[in-house]
């Protein structure tokens, strides 16, 4: 039953990631990655990561994935792109070459390694304790990962602040007395 | 049965496509949604590791990750907006001017 549920979410997962990369229309691309979070959210249940799946849901498909097709929208890019001109001569065979690198080498060191995975057991606590996911991740995020869940707070609030500041318009003190629908483009 | 090698392998393929994109797309838009598969391709090898190990610090990482993706988004979906509100349909090759 496992190794179903990895084959088609992993056929979708890559098929999803292709399509980001390969279609011409941005909304097509968001849809796209939609589909690869869900597939990437499926294989987290089959890992037994049960809050993080409901998380990715939630966090990726329900928030970043609107907000790109609010931004999409918002700037009206939704236009085809020509993607049959290459901007920068020679530029596609070298990400090729680098793919093929990056995937290339990551395959090599676990085909020929004999062990599955090499590291240390349990260095915080077992996963498959008698408690469930989501107090096991609620224990150690509140003990020994405080400071950093207190800074991931303060990371938001700082990111939120940062984007009102930039994304608003910017009225400097000679232009202020214009009228405002002059700069509304 | 599913190994964790096939988990691993799957990662770095969702890895290369979107570092491949990254490289060759010119759509800001675009470029963004495929740091978005880079960060889950390395989701995906935590929660392996993770439950292969048996430590839930894996899924934990996970969790930080998240929150900054989450953040990561934010801003730079507002630093595009910015950019096309000066120079609208602006792509990546038009925006040299911090070139030293």
């Amino acid at each position: 039953m496992e190794t179903a549920v990895f084959i088609v979410c992993a056929a979708i997962v890559l098929a999803g990631a292709l399509g980001v990369v390969l279609v011409r229309n941005p909304v097509h691309a968001a849809l796209s990655l939609v589909g690869t979070l869900f597939g990437m959210a499926v294989l987290f249940l089959n890992l037994e990561a049960h809050f993080l799946a409901a998380v990715q849901i939630i966090v990726y498909a329900g928030a970043i994935v609107v907000l790109f097709l609010f931004v999409i929208m918002l700037l009206g890019v939704d236009r085809l792109e020509d993607l049959s001109v290459e901007p920068i001569t020679g530029q596609r065979a070298l990400a090729a070459i680098v793919g093929l690198g990056t995937f290339g080498l990551a395959a090599a060191f676990l085909a020929t390694s004999d062990i599955g995975v090499p590291g240390q057991e349990a260095l915080t606590g077992p996963v498959a304790g008698q408690y469930s996911n989501l107090r096991q991740i609620a224990d150690v995020l509140f003990t020994d990962y405080v400071y950093a869940f207190e800074a991931t707070a303060a990371l938001l609030t700082i990111s939120v602040v940062g984007a009102v500041v930039m994304s608003r318009r910017m009225v400097r003190s000679h232009d202020a007395a214009e009228p405002e629908t002059a700069k509304d483009d | 049965m599913v190994t964790a090698s096939w988990y691993l392998i799957l990662a770095a393929g969702l890895f290369t496509i979107g570092a491949v994109g990254l490289l060759v797309r010119r759509n800001p838009l675009i470029m963004f949604m495929c740091v978005e598969l880079m960060l889950n391709a390395v989701n995906l090898t935590f929660i392996t590791f993770g439950r292969e190990l048996g430590d839930i610090g894996g899924q934990v990482s996970v969790f930080f990750v998240l929150v900054v993706a989450a953040a990561e988004v934010v801003v730079g979906l507002a630093i595009v907006v910015a950019i096309n509100r000066r120079r609208p349909r602006a792509t990546a090759d038009d925006l040299s001017v911090l070139r030293g």
